[in-house]
């Protein structure tokens, strides 16, 4: 059975075609690179290391900011390492955070080792386990759009696990200074 | 605060009101039990569990990110978890106070704790943090203040430990 049909980039560009004034918090390594790649802006904060944290940040985001839509988008190499953090996560229930995962079954910034999730680990359901109840994966075109659907309207906390081809796509690097990358993101979510 | 007889964790409490603080992260330890309860009775406060203490270096960042100030609690086995997640706060200097219940220490009974209590001041320093100890009651919602307006002034990090004299060494 062929599970990897999605392109990653099409998926982070159906996501945040419609974000409006959304922040979105990137894991490390390809992640990053594909926000940076289909919507540079300002209201993006970028990884370079920190792997674990994406889910934390984008937490700490939605509650200083309960009336701004936050999407942390990461890979499943990110978000297993901070596992436990989906139930941090579903125990505030955030209404106003979306999280993607964007899971190649691979860890690709190191060579494309395997990972666990293609191994058997479903995060989508340990997402659901932890208490996020709205935890899907998805894999098909027909699947991603309706998800899209889904992620703008509404309000509630949500999980997508996007199962991605494991290709790389060329390189897009925004910048690697987290000061600057830290006081451009407040200016544009803080004004001042 | 010389006319402060109050018990120290609530003189503690006290400074994190007065510095705004509007989000605790904790992984729940005896010695922080009051200040704990304290911020979840709080409307004003955010009282976020954490299931291991580097999701709060993350969660303290994304509440500045967002404009928000936090304090993060935990034992001094904790610390150890944080350290590759302690590269966010020094790459992107974001303030941060982690006040830290010391165990492995004075009168402690379980040799578990001794070696990572023995290594929390260094590692912090490490990871390029301010260090303040604090062995007296008295000083112990002075040197919260003081840390609280030193990170928020100056970007930095700075942790308060709180010697397990001070708490009182724990029972059986």
């Amino acid at each position: 059975m062929v599970t990897c049909l999605l392109d990653r980039r099409d998926v982070v560009s159906a996501f945040l075609k419609d974000r409006g004034q959304a922040a979105v918090v990137c894991g490390l390594g390809s992640s990053t690179w594909d926000v940076a790649a289909v919507d540079p802006n300002d209201r993006n904060f970028y990884s370079w290391g920190a792997m674990g944290g994406a889910v934390s940040m984008g937490l700490g985001l939605a509650l200083a900011q309960p009336d701004m839509r936050v999407i942390v988008i990461t890979g499943d190499g990110e978000a297993m390492m901070g596992v436990g953090s989906f139930a941090t996560v579903a125990a505030k229930r955030p209404a106003n955070l979306s999280i993607l995962v964007l899971d190649n079954e691979h860890y690709g910034e190191t060579g494309m080792q395997p990972a666990h999730t293609g191994a058997g680990a479903d995060i989508a359901m340990m997402a659901r386990g932890a208490g996020v109840a709205d935890a899907t994966t998805i894999r098909t075109d027909s699947e991603l759009a309706a998800a899209v659907d889904s992620f703008h309207s509404g309000v509630g906390l949500r999980l997508i696990v996007a199962k991605i081809d494991p290709a790389s796509p060329p390189r897009v690097m925004p910048t690697r200074d987290a000061v600057e990358n830290k006081l451009t993101f407040r200016r544009a979510i803080l004004g001042g | 605060m010389a006319d402060d007889d109050r018990d120290w964790r609530d003189q503690i409490f006290t400074a994190l009101k007065d510095a705004d603080i509007s989000l605790v992260g904790y992984v729940p330890d005896a010695g922080h039990a009051k200040l704990i309860e304290a911020s979840i009775a709080d409307n004003d406060i955010d009282d976020v569990a954490l299931t291991t203490e580097e999701e709060g270096v993350a969660l303290a960042t994304g509440a500045w990110l967002g404009g928000k100030k936090s304090v993060l609690l935990m034992q001094s086995s904790g610390v150890g978890n944080c350290i590759n997640m302690l590269s966010l706060r020094e790459t992107a200097r974001i303030p941060m106070v982690i006040i830290v219940t010391m165990r492995g220490e004075y009168a402690e009974f379980n040799p578990w704790q001794i070696p990572m209590g023995s290594k929390t001041q260094a590692a912090f320093e490490l990871c390029g943090f301010k260090v303040e100890r604090v062995d007296r009651a008295e000083d112990a919602g002075p040197t919260v203040a003081a840390a609280l307006s030193f990170a928020y002034h100056s970007d930095t990090g700075v942790a308060v430990l709180l010697s397990q004299k001070l708490i009182g060494a724990k029972t059986w």
